[in-house]
């Protein structure tokens, strides 16, 4: 009987401690989009974003401070801050999903898997389902993933006025890249 | 066989204190300090005549027309003002986010004006607080024209104004934005024995976001007694700003007919009281010289 609760204990911890293990972050993920139409090309970098993984439910997160968008011109950020994001108002913009054929994820084995990621994306106080396909690539312990997709302007309800309406575009490109290591904790 | 049953009983408090950490992953990373730069205080770099809290971004040119018109009491025969205008034309370049430098030739009394000015305060939020921004103003004119009794000794040092001006203020809201800017302005010759060579008094302006584009200022400039001629009134101005993308619109009405620190600051003989008031605009466009350099993609 003892020993039954020995392993019953022992069972708890390892589990327990394989479940953090399994969780994979980073603070420094890389978040650009484009704005491409026949005026203007528009891009802005930011690679302060948060993310973590959880590879033992394929939960994944990620947290994108609006103000950490660094443009080439510096009135372009401003308005993009103070008039189109009003990022005092609605300082980040987070993703919070599921990767749905996380199981073939190996940490252990290097390898390049093709998943599809969907969850929700908040942003401008507009919360929307979204889904898109990524890459995950593992390699010597960290995961990589990376991902394009497009996002359209209206669905958050960020008003562009009719006078720059050219300049900027409906949909944006959205490009994430990641490097995620072990949590440990 | 009581330990089992509390080991069954335990287990779902464990499972539990896991499966709520799922529930917001982002929480296992801590809450990140940062420090966020409060920026826009003012839509432009001046409030009206006043320069605002903010610089032109280091890499911008900033091109400024300055326009004012006659006064308002010159009634219909000088179409309220508009058969005669001032015009400032200016540039402005930010050699870096903190440092602006400036250069703009009036027409009123042919006046060329350069500008150094120092951003040394940053209102910022978070990690690092700092509630105000502040910078200094060193400003120097040189007027231009004919001297006005060729025949004495004239002196090139006598065409010569230096302005000092400290600009402190707080950006207190997204909409509402106040400054004070104490000030000296020194001129190398007055008009009469009363006047002060050296000219103190202190600024007030403010702006007030009506909408995401449209602002509206106010500027006030207080004068110390017994500096200036008698006939010299405090320079109140009153107007809008109307953001287009790359241009700022201001549109407002002044008692000042200069734009430039020792003009409107010591030379300001209209009253708003009689209707001595100029409607002007400024035009600000600016153009990216320097572009940022783009992040690495493989960051």
């Amino acid at each position: 009987m003892k020993n039954g609760i020995i392993l019953t204990v022992l069972f708890l911890l390892v589990f327990n401690g394989k479940g953090s293990a399994q969780k994979y972050f980073t603070k420094s993920a890389h978040v650009a989009f484009y704005s491409d139409t026949p005026i203007e090309k528009i891009e802005a970098h930011n690679t302060t974003s948060n993310c973590v993984f959880d590879l033992a439910t394929g939960r994944i997160e990620f947290s994108t401070l609006i103000k950490g968008f660094q443009f080439e011109k510096a009135l372009m950020q401003e308005h993009f801050n103070e008039n189109y994001m009003e990022s005092n108002a609605f300082p980040k913009a987070t993703f919070k999903g599921q990767i749905e054929n996380y199981r073939k994820i190996d940490p252990t084995k290097n390898g390049k898997h093709v998943v599809l990621v969907s969850g929700d994306m908040n942003m401008h106080g507009v919360s929307k389902k979204v889904s898109a396909q990524a890459v995950i690539e593992v390699k010597d312990g960290t995961i990589q993933s990376s991902s394009t997709f497009q996002i359209a302007v209206a669905d958050y309800k960020v008003a562009i006025p009719s006078l720059v309406k050219d300049q900027i575009a409906k949909s944006i490109k959205v490009t994430v890249d990641a490097v995620l290591k072990p949590l440990s904790k | 066989m009581k330990h089992a049953l509390l080991c069954i009983l335990f287990s779902p408090v464990l499972f539990g204190s896991l499966h709520a950490q799922e529930e917001d992953l982002l929480s296992l990373l801590g809450e990140d300090e940062t420090t966020e730069m409060v920026d826009a205080s003012f839509k432009t770099n001046r409030v009206i005549n006043f320069h605002s809290l903010e610089n032109t971004a280091g890499g911008v040119l900033d091109f400024k027309i300055g326009h004012r018109f006659g006064t308002l009491n010159g009634g219909a025969y000088e179409l309220f003002g508009l058969d005669n205008a001032s015009i400032r034309l200016g540039l402005d370049y930010g050699i870096s986010d903190a440092v602006t430098v400036g250069l703009g030739r009036s027409s009123f009394q042919k006046t060329y004006d350069g500008f150094v000015k120092y951003k040394f305060l940053r209102q910022s939020t978070g990690k690092k607080e700092m509630p105000i921004s502040a910078a200094l103003l060193l400003t120097s004119a040189i007027q231009t024209l004919r001297w006005p009794d060729p025949d004495r000794e004239n002196f090139f040092s006598s065409r010569l104004y230096y302005t000092t001006q400290l600009i402190i203020g707080r950006k207190f809201s997204e909409s509402f934005t106040l400054q004070i800017s104490p000030t000296m302005v020194h001129r190398n010759l007055v008009r009469t024995n009363a006047e002060k060579n050296d000219v103190y008094g202190t600024g007030i302006a403010g702006r007030f976001k009506l909408s995401k584009r449209i602002a509206l200022n106010a500027e006030y400039m207080y004068l110390l007694p017994n500096q200036v001629a008698d006939d010299i009134k405090p320079s109140l101005s009153i107007g809008f700003d109307i953001e287009t993308g790359g241009h700022v619109f201001q549109l407002h009405f002044t008692n000042s007919t200069s734009m430039i620190e020792k003009g409107f600051i010591t030379e300001t003989t209209n009253a708003w009281a009689d209707g001595g008031i100029h409607f002007g605009f400024n035009v600000s466009r600016v153009f990216t010289v320097v572009r940022k350099k783009p992040l690495n993609a493989d960051l």
